[in-house]
């Protein structure tokens, strides 16, 4: 099994070069993410901790095009913890998958965009938002390519506190019984449950510790540095027979101070002033302390 | 004698090379599938939700797995494995829940899936399977797997007592008799004891219609239609509780098309059986089939519904 990214374009692309510029295009999917949490909302804050983390497997990693999401040999992702599809969405806008206009129906009964991923939309593998599904859907998948002898992988994102349920655990043993080095778990380590901060409620660390003592490598890197995913997902499998874990530290709303690693900014509904100060934020032309004046927090 | 369960898997195997069949550790009746099915058995332990998701994604991948365990488990340890990733997204995924009903004997109340036909015919596009014996039970299966949708059989491995004239067709009941006095509407392993007391019923001069409803969904509306349009009364006989069986089905469907006709409902109420071995079990908790016409009489010259 040998890494072929999808796009060989430069992390760091030279001024008004390659649009797949890593950081360029990472700014341009949280701005999509803040601009549907306008009227309604969304779960903003798991959709900025991982949005470099799709970024970067859309671009450098997952063997996927807009012109091959039927194709059997694709690579596969499962985004398991459902909250943050915007960021999976708005990458998908950016990468051709989906038309960017689309992103503006973002709740409207006139599309099918809603809080949770919709598997009608190209590029979702499957639906979720009800926790602890996925690992055992993409175990599923991972040992079909396996009795094929395909050489395709199978990538789940498990948020972290995703990992209260006992389901996650269970799938990890079943994975390890059965070898499966094709499957690869990505855990979006923000840090936070849904209000709480993990360590506070139901704590998980050491959480390497966990993961290996099921049988699976593990390694942990920085979610939002382009460069340590590069290396950290170069190497698959990283121990042969083993599945993987990647634990991703984040941070929650990640790009705006405003937001950043506030259990009060789970969920968030903006004005279009306020998606704008935000945006401002996010640019560096404003240095947070934005007020938020009745975001719903669900 | 019709073949087994495992034959008939074992067969559907080497005719469909994308069938697997998978199991939570429950290898009772199948024990000789490992070997026979080399990488398409998958025993994931006794791990019923990823037993069900891992089902889902291998029929993402064009597999239809044909999944075994215990009926308890597999319909409410993974209930929501089951509504959520093979119910929403209409999966081909064939699950059989191993000792329903009556069949999980002396294992007691944890072991009682008689809830089941409730839970899972609630999910919108899965079809419910019940067949009354082991040749049913191999009929149902090739017709199951050739369907393009989810289902759920209720296994049952019991030799037949009647003799079965009718070819097996998802969603049509068998009429077994044509009596006009009171309709029997039955499925799964109280068939024979609901046909020996249709003959003690027909001895005391009740003409008995019996009929073996075989799919509960698509349930055979015409089927239940003509028996309550021609005979006087109706009896549901289930090992499941009151709620949400061939009863409620029989009463949703009776509304629907305006029929008023009394039905009777020989179920287990709203409470658990008495752990115990079959014949016992049916004995103890009144569905021997003397038992059966002894109430079907009472119920008949009760005025109460």
């Amino acid at each position: 099994m040998t890494f072929a990214p999808l796009l060989e374009a430069p992390i760091s692309g030279a001024p008004g070069g390659e649009g797949a510029a890593l950081p360029a295009l990472a700014l341009r999917v949280r701005e999509r993410v803040l601009r549907m949490a306008e009227g309604g909302g969304c779960f903003l804050g798991a959709s900025l901790s991982c949005a470099d983390l799709l970024v970067h497997l859309y671009t450098r990693v997952l063997r996927i095009s807009p012109a091959t999401l039927g194709d059997p040999d694709r690579d596969y992702l499962f985004l398991s913890k459902g909250h943050d599809v915007p960021a999976l969405y708005a990458t998908f806008a950016e990468l051709g998958f989906l038309d960017p206009a689309r992103l503006a129906n973002h709740l409207s009964t006139t599309d099918s965009i809603y809080w949770h991923p919709n598997r009608s939309i190209p590029g979702v593998e499957f639906h979720s938002g009800s926790l602890g599904h996925l690992l055992a859907v993409a175990l599923g998948v991972a040992y079909d390519i396996r009795l094929r002898g395909g050489s395709n992988r199978v990538f789940v994102i498990l948020g972290d506190g995703e990992l209260d349920e006992g389901s996650v655990w269970e799938a990890c043993l079943v994975a390890s019984a059965l070898k499966l080095d094709n499957l690869i778990a990505v855990v979006d380590r923000n840090e936070f449950q849904a209000n709480v901060r993990t360590e506070e409620l139901i704590p998980l660390e050491p959480l390497p510790a966990k993961f290996r003592a099921f049988g699976w490598s593990c390694q942990t890197v920085d979610g939002h540095c382009f460069e340590c995913l590069d290396d950290a997902f170069s190497r698959f499998p990283t121990e042969a027979g083993r599945p993987s874990a990647v634990i991703a530290r984040t941070v929650r709303g990640k790009g705006c101070p405003s937001l950043e690693a506030r259990a009060d900014r789970w969920f968030v509904s903006l004005t279009p002033a306020q998606a704008e100060a935000l945006v401002a934020e996010l640019h560096g032309t404003s240095g947070g302390g934005i007020e938020l004046e009745g975001p719903v927090v669900r | 004698m019709s073949a087994s369960y495992e034959s008939v898997l074992g067969a559907l195997a080497v005719e469909r090379p994308d069938l697997l069949v998978m199991t939570a550790e429950n290898r009772a009746p199948i024990r000789n599938l490992p070997q026979a099915l080399g990488p398409r058995f998958l025993d994931v332990g006794i791990c019923e939700q990823t037993l069900i998701g891992a089902a889902a994604g291998l029929a993402l991948r064009g597999r239809i797995p044909v999944v075994h365990a215990l009926a308890a488990f597999l319909t409410m340890r993974a209930f929501e494995f089951v509504r959520t990733d093979v119910g929403i997204a209409g999966l081909p995924v064939k699950m059989v829940g191993y000792v329903p009903g009556f069949l999980s004997e002396a294992n007691g109340p944890t072991h009682q899936a008689i809830e089941d036909v409730a839970l899972m015919r609630g999910i919108p596009g899965v079809d419910v399977i019940c067949p009354s014996d082991g040749v049913e039970l191999a009929a149902a299966l090739p017709a199951a797997v050739a369907s393009p949708r989810p289902c759920y059989i209720r296994y049952n491995p019991l030799p037949p007592v009647v003799t079965h004239r009718t070819p097996f067709r998802l969603g049509r009941a068998e009429v077994l008799s044509e009596g006009d006095g009171v309709a029997l509407l039955t499925y799964g392993v109280l068939l024979g004891e609901a046909d020996r007391a249709g003959a003690i019923l027909a001895e005391q001069g009740v003409p008995v219609r019996l009929v073996d409803l075989r799919t509960l969904s698509p349930l055979d509306e015409e089927a239940v239609v003509a028996a309550a349009r021609q005979a006087e009364m109706v009896v549901t006989i289930e090992d499941h509780f009151k709620i949400g069986g061939l009863y409620s089905m029989v009463a949703e469907v009776l509304l629907r098309h305006g029929i008023s006709r009394r039905v009777h409902p020989i179920s287990l109420g709203q409470r658990w059986f008495k752990p115990a071995l079959l014949p016992d079990v049916l004995t103890y908790e009144g569905f021997t089939g003397a038992q059966l016409a002894t109430r079907v009489l009472a119920a008949l010259r009760s005025t109460d519904a």
